[in-house]
């Protein structure tokens, strides 16, 4: 099937290949529904460890919660990291993506918002009930999704980078973490520095503003960064 | 002498920084010299299996 | 091939050439690195004057400073080498990232450990959230990043190849990392409390953190001539120089012809 869609991706352009990577990437993940579930039960789990591990007190839980959601969003990235390109080498399509004549940065970007769609996006909607979980009220809920908007897709597309590294490497999964989170520490402090300015009723417009850069440096830049990890991950 | 170890009370926090330098920094020479010679005797070994067939 | 010759640089970025000029000048290296700490350690302990506000133990910093400069010199010059590796091909520079990366983890250690043991008199706690500690243990985290990604990996060409992505990667994030902390910082805790020297600070304290930097900086050399020495015959092992230089005799092949890949 992915054949079909390849083959035909490489008459009609560019645009067509890309949606035929999203689309085909979309199809999977829908097939493995559980898949996508385990990590956003993780996240849900994750939180909800918290009022137990540390205090039901709401006042206290108020004050960790935008750190908590974002670690757990990041924790939950990591889980679903391994799935973006791993299947594709198994097969041998990911192969064929790379003989295909158009920049396979634009294609990777396409596995990379199919990769957000079915694993970050899902995190910015589960959001605001684990923010009234822990005593977030109104605005720092809105707050809360808008950050995680603006930052999980960071977090996908840097991720892309960290999981062609370490395509087909013994220990993986593991790895990957160990590349990739210490890369996630600037968008981690602003998406929770703007959740705590809001609350604290400072100005939080200059946090979103960064996050927004990050997001556009990180669309500029990861894209050939994650190319040319797949490359030397599969030659 | 002795209130030059002591270093004005302070002595155990300076010794020990320096001591954990030194050290790192000897094991890390020793470690290096190390796996060179093993390399080099792997090599050497190889090099005679190569050589007595000729 | 004379032309290429007289170009030093290109005859020695081959690991043929490169594997007995290190040896050559490595001696000469130890000199200067154990020339430097006597130097060093000497005018540390002996002529530095003892600091009127935080007593002995600033004697710390003579370590400390030169091991976290140190720490952020070779994570630049992996990622220079790096850069050199995937750009133009040339083994030997994936070589050298590889070479430094143990030795710059080594002193990002060192650089968080001396913090630590400088804090704790002068601020009555081994760690604080500083600015620039912080900062250090992410960088510590990238190092042990690019060196477990580099023995994950079995194929030597491969995990050269990965891991000199990931520096460069790495490099690049380095500077918003940075800002991202000290922002941070400043929203939580405003003052920095890692070793802040006074702006006049007396010249003879200067002069020993250089010279003890210049000691740290000439051991680095050594001990990185000294592994890629060993990397160089791990991963030319198939070549014919490799197997003259321990005593296998040229199969019938002529030396130029082991100098490619």
């Amino acid at each position: 099937m992915s054949d079909g869609v390849l083959t035909s991706g490489r008459q009609r352009g560019l645009f067509a290949a890309w949606r035929a990577m999203l689309v085909r990437d979309l199809t999977l993940a829908m097939r493995r529904r559980a898949d996508v579930l385990t990590s956003l039960f993780f996240f849900v789990i994750v939180v909800s460890l918290f009022p137990l591990g540390v205090s039901p007190e709401m006042a206290v839980l108020r004050g960790i919660a935008p750190g908590v959601i974002w670690v757990a969003a990041l924790l939950a990235t990591m889980l679903s990291l391994g799935r973006m390109f791993a299947d594709d080498h198994q097969d041998g399509s990911l192969e064929q993506t790379l003989l295909l004549p158009h920049p396979l940065s634009m294609l990777v970007l396409g596995k990379v918002l199919a990769h957000w769609l079915v694993s970050g996006l899902p995190l910015v909607l589960l959001s605001p009930l684990l923010g009234m979980q822990l005593g977030l009220e109104g605005e720092a809920i809105g707050l809360l999704m808008v950050t995680l908007l603006l930052g999980t897709p960071v977090l996908s597309l840097i991720g892309a980078t960290g999981a062609a590294l370490t395509l087909g490497v013994r220990g993986g999964g593991v790895l990957v973490s160990l590349l990739v989170l210490p890369l996630y520490i600037p968008v981690l402090i602003f998406g929770t520095g703007a959740v705590d300015a809001g609350i604290s009723g400072m100005d939080y417009e200059g946090h979103l503003s960064l996050l927004g850069a990050f997001l556009v440096m990180a669309l500029l830049t990861t894209p050939l960064a994650t190319a040319a990890a797949l490359r030397i991950s599969v030659e | 002498m002795s209130e030059f170890f002591a270093m004005g009370g302070h002595g155990f926090y300076i010794w020990v920084s320096y001591a954990v330098t030194a050290l790192l920094m000897m094991i890390e020479v020793i470690a290096v010299i190390r796996g060179k010679r093993t390399v080099e005797k792997r090599l050497t070994r190889l090099a005679r299996t190569l050589s007595r067939p000729e | 091939m004379a032309l290429k010759d007289s170009i030093a640089w290109y005859h020695f970025s081959a690991p043929k050439n490169f594997y007995p000029l290190a040896g050559k000048v490595i001696p000469w290296f130890w000199g200067l690195t154990i020339a430097l700490l006597l130097v060093g350690l000497y005018l540390s302990f002996f002529v530095a004057p003892t600091d009127y506000k935080q007593g002995e133990s600033y004697r710390i910093i003579y370590i400390h400073v030169p091991a976290a400069w140190m720490s952020m010199l070779i994570y630049l010059v992996m990622a220079i080498y790096a850069i050199i590796g995937l750009a133009w091909k040339v083994r030997l520079a994936d070589m050298m990232a590889s070479a430094l990366a143990p030795t710059g983890a080594m002193f990002t250690f060192l650089a968080l450990w001396t913090g630590a043991f400088w804090g704790k008199p002068t601020w009555g706690t081994y760690w604080v959230w500083d600015a620039r500690l912080t900062s250090e243990l992410i960088l510590l985290f990238l190092y042990i990043g690019f060196i477990s990604l580099q023995s994950a990996i079995d194929d030597p060409r491969r995990a050269a190849k990965a891991s000199g992505l990931l520096a460069i990667v790495g490099v690049i994030n380095l500077p918003i990392i940075y800002f991202s902390v000290q922002w941070w910082n400043t929203l939580h805790q405003g003052a920095s409390v890692s070793p802040t020297m006074a702006p006049k600070m007396a010249t003879i304290m200067l002069t020993t953190m250089l010279i003890m930097t210049f000691a740290f900086w000439m051991y680095t050399i050594v001990i990185v001539l000294m592994r890629v020495r060993r990397i160089i015959l791990e991963r030319e092992r198939q070549t014919s120089w490799v197997m003259e230089l321990f005593g296998a005799e040229a199969s019938g092949e002529k030396d130029e012809k082991g100098e490619r890949k």
